[in-house]
């Protein structure tokens, strides 16, 4: 690809995320397809990259003891309408490093575009990571997504993740992910979807505990209208003393929109305690009352609640 | 004059009467009270004005400032400046205060959620960034609640049992939103059985069994408290003339 070709397509890139500048103090990397485009990296951050047909491999690591101030900032995807794009990483957030890292995955223009990414997560002792996914697709979907993270977290790492597809139809997306927590580790999940049209919505989020005061966390908040339809597998394995554990899946289902969820606790030691919570239906009737006797209408009140539950 | 009057207002929901031949002229600019027992259609009385699912299928005529407001849905009514403040207000996942705050407001500035918070009690610089969620306390819930009934400015504020829940220095905020909202020209209707919740009244109200037995000045209304309440058919036994 020609100089002129890559940096239009990289401020293509950055403009669908209303990204234009990054100060010399942030690290970010920029993917399109299968073509790293831009990278800037911090001292104690590794990245190395390689391409292939469909995609890239990445190779990210932060080194012991770092601590990375300002997020790292990851830019996914694909401008013209169609195309695929295989990502597949592996992150080891190393003894006692701490990192934020937020991805911008976009899709603005998608037809018949495939983001696959397949992603293997490292944090070693007393590590953190704090992981945002940020989706942009077009109005009219078109993008099949399937993340599959598998994340390992040794004694006392902690590992927030949050997965958010708000803005355009989310389209096709099967999310799996998987996580495993030693000692005093702390993982937190949360995915954030709005489905609108045919979107078909699949989530997995799974954790086993398998060291003592393990912590996990699972939220899943989904809001479904018209067709679209959502599973929702949630999944806390608690076989440690004193692990902890809890599941959160509330989705607002409008219109033709289908939700099913599908909570699993087990508990494997008596002395481990895990909560599931879960509401599934039209929007609370109180609150919806409570807002049109503001003056909003219905349709308004609806989309205000909806706000607040994926915020 | 009248902003509010009801006219031979009766309901019967699941074939059990709750409210009977009420009627009532709900003055400009004041602030009346609705007293009497539990169970005697009070928050009843309340939702059936703001046009609730389920208390909307009454008899008799609900006027506002003369208009008849029987076949408008509780958003109509809203826009024209009706509100109720919930005994139990709702909670809200996620939502913002500032956008909870603003959502009925004609003015979505956001030194409009400042001023509200304050009018309210509440420090702007630590409650603007927090949820309308069950992180906030039975009394932080109903002030913020409260700050968005001040945000929207509405003509006529019902307010079923403001001290219900709510600590002694909530309540006092309470208190200074309905002084407030009274000096910039609302009507309130409290829903209530406190007589300190009454006192901040001018004029009651006492339904008994669905039925307005009694009304008058609040110091006069004020003795149903101490006991003497209007000697009446249903004492001890709210629903004695419907059996």
């Amino acid at each position: 690809m020609a100089t002129n070709e890559k940096e239009e397509l990289l401020a293509e890139l950055l403009a669908s995320i209303n990204q234009h500048h990054y100060g010399p103090d942030v690290a970010h990397i920029e993917i399109h397809g299968n073509e790293v485009l831009g990278a800037h990296l911090v001292d104690g951050l590794e990245v190395t990259s390689e391409s292939f047909a469909e995609g890239v491999r990445v190779e990210i690591r932060v080194r012991a003891g770092t601590v990375i101030a300002k997020p790292v900032h990851f830019c996914f995807g694909i401008i013209p309408d169609n195309g695929v794009q295989k990502i597949i990483s592996h992150t080891v957030i190393e003894e006692g490093a701490k990192a934020q890292f937020m991805a911008h995955c976009t899709f603005p223009n998608a037809v018949n575009v495939q983001h696959l990414m397949d992603a293997k997560i490292e944090l070693q002792k007393n590590a953190t990571l704090s992981y945002f996914e940020r989706h942009i697709h077009g109005p009219k979907g078109g993008v099949t997504i399937v993340p599959k993270t598998v994340v390992y977290l040794d004694e006392n790492a902690r590992y927030s993740t949050e997965f958010e597809l708000i803005q355009g139809a989310a389209g096709v997306v099967e999310l799996d992910y998987q996580g495993y927590c030693e000692k005093d580790a702390v993982l937190d999940m949360k995915a954030r979807l709005y489905g609108r049209l045919n979107d078909a919505i699949h989530i997995r989020e799974a954790v086993q505990l398998k060291g003592e005061n393990a912590v996990g966390v699972l939220t899943s908040h989904i809001a479904l209208k018209e067709q679209a339809q959502a599973i929702i597998e949630n999944e806390i394995i608690a076989e440690a003393p004193y692990s902890r554990g809890h599941v959160d899946c509330k989705e607002i289902v409008q219109g033709e929109a289908q939700a099913r969820a599908i909570p699993i606790v087990f508990v494997k030691d008596h002395r481990a305690h895990v909560t599931h919570e879960a509401a599934i239906g039209s929007v609370d009737s109180k609150q919806l009352e409570t807002l049109l006797s503001r003056g909003l209408t219905e349709d308004e009140a609806t989309d205000l609640i909806i706000k607040g539950l994926l915020s | 004059m009248n902003l509010l009057e009801i006219r031979n207002l009766s309901l019967t929901k699941s074939g059990k009467p709750l409210l009977h031949d009420i009627n009532a002229d709900i003055w400009q600019g004041y602030v009346h009270a609705v007293i009497g027992p539990n169970g005697a259609g009070k928050s009843t009385l309340a939702q059936t004005i703001m046009g609730l699912s389920g208390y909307r299928d009454i008899q008799g005529e609900i006027r506002f400032e003369g208009q008849p407001i029987n076949t408008l849905s509780v958003d109509e009514r809203a826009r024209l400046g009706i509100t109720l403040v919930f005994q139990e207000p709702a909670r809200f996942e996620g939502l913002s205060v500032p956008d909870f705050i603003l959502a009925g407001a004609k003015e979505k500035r956001s030194a409009l959620v400042d001023e509200a918070l304050r009018v309210v009690g509440l420090d702007p610089n630590r409650y603007r960034s927090r949820a309308v969620d069950k992180t906030l306390s039975g009394g932080e819930r109903k002030r913020i609640e409260l700050a968005s009934v001040y945000a929207m400015k509405p003509r006529l504020l019902l307010m079923d049992e403001p001290d219900s829940g709510v600590d002694i220095d909530s309540i006092q905020h309470i208190f200074t939103v309905i002084r407030e909202l009274k000096a910039e020209g609302t009507t309130v209707l409290l829903i209530t059985h406190s007589g300190e919740v009454l006192q901040q009244a001018d004029h009651a109200f006492l339904l008994c069994a669905g039925q307005i037995v009694d009304k008058g000045p609040m110091d006069r209304m004020l003795d149903y408290f101490n006991g003497q309440c209007t000697p009446c058919t249903h004492v001890g036994c709210p629903d004695i003339d419907r059996k």
